[in-house]
């Protein structure tokens, strides 16, 4: 197995000054009763074509050629090409967590320039190295909010995406933490302030709002961080489509601002591995969950970088931690890091602005042909559209047999939105292809 | 070293009594074993603690410890130096680094702490 | 004599905010084929941005002069061994990050209609049922992101089932040997954590076990072979006490290393377990993640399983939600896809017979480290180890020499250090696991090492007690970084 770098007779070499005959005596104190008697059910080991040939096998069994639309958390951006040439050089690729700082300035280094451009993109003062992703960000958020409050309940709002709620329900139920959704109003997409504002109590840790919204829809949230910290509560702002930092005001009302970072060079993959972050205001750094690289001196006076703070971590404080998390998503946020640095200031707003338009292009196309966006809150690049007196599933159906992937049926998540589509537009989106989803919509 | 009118935890907390404040600390031989302190965490002006239960903690870069009240009580006052300098417990951690100062609730517990005859052997048979 | 490296120059290299210089650029992007829309007046004019203040602006060459220059500072698997204990760091090949970015893969949205995403939903499918047959599980979930996240995910299962009886119990015995996200994970699934001290052989006491389990106990956290290495050989006796009194046997999976293709922790008692996929099953660890923590469990644990499941309908695949015990999701979406893909590869290019083999080299190597450091190294627990093995460096403390000064001085001599000061019932313990991709060359190399500081710690202590000494950066002070924490960069720093 040429995984495998020894040779038969470098066993035996090694086992001879061991005074062993075989590798089998290595395992002869195991109880016999608890041996396996057969040799595992799995096919015989693979050559690299042959491996190939299935993976691409399974590829071709999924979508290929078509235009999509589907946004909703997963966004198709443009992926420099340069990410990967970096990312794959086996000392970004097979190195460890950088626990000896001596040799690991390199990871060190590029985790600090992340963290730093979080705080920028995202207006707050610290940033982590990364959460898994988006979705368990969420509960990580409130849990911190609870622990700087000394409260446990959270109102989130119905708007922010489903799946994430139910993560975070999942999380709070078995921490016993009270969670209350607050509504959307019915016309403007957004959340309803005057319930929220009803909702929202002495109890209450953390109001949860997503911006852009799961609708695509760009929320009030000054409005939302006055109830909140009315009440003593903290603000938590999530975000699904990083894209929208290069040109949406920065939520600096936030005490907390948690989200996904898959737009930034991270391909879809079919819903993983991407890259959580959160970032807080400094006051609140020792509550923070996962890792922090910190600027410090080596003892020759070389600036150097290393993990800090490691006394809210799971391998210290044990089950007083912070969170449970060991390993994050450091590759995956280096992918993040090569990304910003090759978009850097101005591209990130020109981006955002490719994206503002192509979505707008394409809910004025869909409005000729009638079919209006249901929201009229002003949106970023994606939007719900009615499909009128068309059924939604019967749009997407026709729409399959040009190939083209519509939007998402709501009614999965919304069951009163039952007629309508989530559809998003990006920069990667061309003009012939919105003209053709309008043709057939 | 350790002063004789202090009274000891099995712990490594000191509290020195005047009229009914405790004044509290950790000892010499607790900070010694943390190492370069980096970090304290203590109970707000006005909480209570009770005896022997805890009521913050004390970081070294690798390890945290847990502080434990040696009385019940109120804090009267927190030392506010200990934020910005955290190294002034292993500086001077029975006297300037004092950590709260506590309104004693019930003054007969201290006699159920060591004196500082019994605390140097515990801190031996420890270190043995 | 340090043999197996030699200084070399190498660059300099600022932050990025450092290099930043307004108007250089990167990144070019077609002409927009539609009509530009102004921000304001589409956002809302208090809701555009003005600029992303101190965000840098670089060229494409200071891109890949900066990262590749930042990259050579670092340590890799693809440099050298990393003796790790319970890290399993073992090549990543690199076929699997080839299958992983096929674009049907890598492009692939999850929301696409099921019948769009075939290929993807068979790759979870066939994945789940190899992780079955190698764990001898029931079944398994994909989901969870990380290791830490498999276990919480498999604590939660098991308080699932309990409640389903009518009480979840109140807390999880975890022995004193077990790695920190144990405990962390415990409390974070709502439970009070008991710590359980390991018996003279250094494995779990079931005398002490017979005693602390009663109708409280909703589990133990075990680890199989334990942090120390060694196969805990009564796990069969202690699944049999806890499941006599209704508690369950959480296995973390962490040293599956040791035990692919040799025994399967569903044939001696276990009920749920995680396995860490950046670990056994060769996914590359990037620095720090991302990792895979799938979870398998035995047959009545099922139900509870994170929605949705891959079922098969006539032949397709589709995904059933409607399971009314479920625990809810872990996470949004199926699992960390590309993991998997990975170590689908994996498991495909080894075969049955190869995981074998890979277990036996495994053991092979570590046992091979072990017999010729046994001389220089007190060796506190004497039962046989499989994949990994512990030393504590009782002999080099009476020099004043402790187990991070030996790691500090190996890094001079070309290697990253072995895992210090864990477990925790070992005194200034230095834990070791080769994995199976190393050869003979490379082991001997660090067996000289490590025997060649024992030397200096006897005769030339201070050499070793202010190593490194031959790094791009010497020891950091950690004391300020953790007193005054400086997290991110600011202008006119």
């Amino acid at each position: 197995m040429r995984y495998l770098p020894k040779s038969d007779s470098e066993r035996c070499e090694m086992l001879a000054s061991m005074g062993l005959r075989s590798t089998e005596d290595l395992f002869s104190h195991l109880p016999e009763e608890l041996r396996m008697k057969r040799p595992l059910d799995i096919p015989p080991g693979q050559s690299e074509y042959e491996i190939i040939e299935y993976f691409r096998e399974r590829a071709a069994e999924n979508a290929n050629g078509y235009a999509c639309f589907l946004g909703a958390g997963v966004y198709q951006h443009f992926r420099p090409v340069i990410v990967d040439s970096l990312i794959s050089r086996g000392e970004f690729l097979t190195a460890y967590t950088p626990y000896q700082p001596e040799i690991s300035q390199g990871t060190l280094t590029s985790i600090f320039e992340f963290q730093t451009m979080i705080c920028q993109l995202t207006g707050m003062e610290v940033a982590n190295a990364s959460m898994y992703d988006g979705s368990t960000a969420l509960p990580e958020a409130v849990m911190m909010a609870c622990r700087v409050t000394g409260r446990l309940r959270a109102v989130v709002a119905r708007t922010v995406h489903p799946e994430y709620r139910e993560v975070h329900r999942t999380y709070a139920r078995y921490q016993g933490l009270p969670v209350v959704e607050a509504p959307y109003d019915r016309e403007t997409g957004l959340l309803n302030l005057k319930r929220l504002e009803k909702l929202v109590d002495e109890d209450t840790a953390a109001v949860v709002v997503q911006n852009p919204n799961f609708f695509g829809c760009i929320e009030a949230v000054r409005e939302a961080a006055a109830i909140a910290h009315s009440r003593g509560a903290l603000l938590v702002v999530m975000f699904t489509e990083a894209v929208s930092l290069g040109i949406l005001e920065p939520p600096v009302d936030a005490d907390i601002v948690a989200g996904e970072l898959q737009s930034f060079a991270i391909s879809p993959s079919y819903g993983g591995p991407y890259a959580g972050v959160l970032a807080a205001k400094e006051k609140y750094i020792r509550q923070m969950p996962g890792r922090l690289a910190g600027e410090t001196k080596d003892q020759n006076g070389n600036r150097a970088y290393c993990l800090t703070l490691a006394t809210r971590e799971q391998h210290i404080r044990r089950e007083k931690a912070t969170s449970n998390i060991c390993t994050n998503q450091a590759l995956i946020a280096l992918m993040a890091t090569v990304y910003m640095s090759v978009f850097g200031k101005q591209g990130l707003r020109e981006l955002a602005e490719q994206n503002l338009a192509k979505a707008h292009y394409l809910a004025g196309e869909l409005e000729k042909r009638g079919a209006r966006p249901r929201f009229a809150a002003p949106f970023f690049n994606e939007f719900v559209v009615d499909c009128g007196g068309r059924r939604a599933p019967s749009v997407n159906r026709r729409l399959l047999k040009n190939r083209i992937v519509g939007g998402l049926e709501l009614k999965r998540f919304y069951p009163e939105l039952r007629n309508c589509l989530l559809l998003c537009a990006t920069e990667t989106t061309r003009r012939e292809e919105m003209d053709r989803l309008a043709e057939h919509f | 070293m350790y002063p004789e009118d202090y009274r000891y935890t099995k712990e490594h907390e000191w509290i020195q009594v005047d009229g009914e404040i405790g004044t509290v600390g950790i000892t010499f031989h607790a900070q010694k074993e943390l190492g370069d302190i980096v970090y304290v965490e203590l109970p707000k002006v006005g909480s209570k603690v009770s005896a022997l239960k805890t009521m913050g903690s004390v970081e070294s870069v690798k390890a945290v410890s847990d502080l434990f009240a040696p009385v019940s009580g109120e804090v009267v006052e927190v030392n506010a130096e200990l934020n910005a300098q955290p190294e002034k417990l292993n500086q001077d951690p029975h006297g300037a680094a004092w950590l709260v100062k506590v309104r004693l609730a019930n003054p007969r517990e201290l006699d159920e702490l060591l004196t500082a005859a019994a605390y140097r052997a515990h801190v031996g048979a420890e270190t043995a | 004599m340090i043999r197996k490296v030699r200084s070399h120059i190498n660059q300099n290299e600022p932050l990025l905010f450092e290099r930043s210089s307004p108007g250089k650029k990167a990144y070019q992007l077609p002409p927009l084929d539609v009509p530009a829309v102004d921000a304001a007046t589409a956002l809302g004019a208090g809701n555009a941005r003005r600029e992303i203040e101190g965000f840098p602006e670089v060229s494409e060459v200071e891109v890949i002069r900066h990262f590749t220059r930042l990259s050579t500072w670092n340590y890799a698997i693809d440099l050298g061994v990393y003796p790790l204990g319970s890290c399993t760091m073992k090549y990543n090949p690199r076929v699997n990050e080839y299958v992983a970015r096929i674009d049907g893969l890598a492009q692939a949205h999850p929301y696409l209609p099921e019948q769009l995403a075939q290929g993807a939903m068979r790759i979870q499918a066939t994945l789940e049922q190899m992780l079955a047959e190698i764990t001898g599980m029931h079944a398994v979930t994909l989901q969870p992101a990380a290791g830490a996240h498999g276990e919480l995910t498999g604590i939660l299962l098991a308080r699932a089932l309990l409640e389903s009886r009518g009480n979840a119990r109140e807390k999880v015995l975890i022995p004193d040997s077990a790695h920190g996200t144990n405990p962390a994970t415990a409390a974070l699934a709502g439970y009070r954590v008991e710590s359980l001290a390991s018996n003279a052989e250094g494995m779990v006491d079931v005398a002490e076990l017979e005693r602390r389990v009663d109708e409280s106990v909703a589990a133990l956290m075990v680890t199989n072979p334990n942090t120390l290495g060694i196969f805990e050989r009564d796990i069969a006796r202690v699944a049999e006490v806890l499941h006599s009194r209704g508690a369950l046997l959480y296995m973390d999976g962490a040293n599956m290393n040791a035990l692919v293709g040799v025994a399967r922790p569903g044939d001696f008692g276990v009920d749920v377990m995680h396995l860490n996929l950046h670990k056994t099953f060769s996914t590359p660890h990037g620095g720090g993640g991302p990792g895979g923590g799938p979870v398998a469990v035995r047959r009545e644990l099922e139900p509870f399983l994170p929605l949705p499941r891959v079922v098969s309908d006539n032949g397709a695949l589709r995904y059933s939600y409607d399971r009314p015990q479920s625990i809810g999701r872990v996470r949004a979406f199926y699992g960390n896809f590309g993991v998997l893909v990975r170590a689908l590869a994996y498991i495909l290019a080894h075969g049955g017979e190869g995981l074998r083999n890979a277990t036996g080299d495994a053991v092979l190597n570590a046992n091979y480290v072990r017999k010729h450091l046994e001389g220089c190294y007190t060796l506190p627990y004497p039962a046989p180890s499989l994949h990994e093995c512990v030393f504590s460096d009782e002999r080099q403390a009476s020099q004043g020499v402790r187990t991070g000064d030996i790691a500090k001085r190996l890094i001079d001599y070309g290697f990253h250090p072995y895992t210090v000061s864990f477990p925790l019932i070992v005194h200034g313990a230095l834990m070791i696991e080769p994995t199976e991709t190393e050869d003979k060359r490379e082991l001997d190399a660090l067996i000289d090492a490590l025997r060649s500081i024992a030397e200096e710690a006897a005769s030339n202590p201070e050499l070793v007690r202010t190593a490194p000494h031959d790094t791009r950066v010497a020891r950091v002070d950690e004391v300020t970084a953790a007193r005054k924490p400086i997290v991110r960069w600011k202008p006119g720093r």
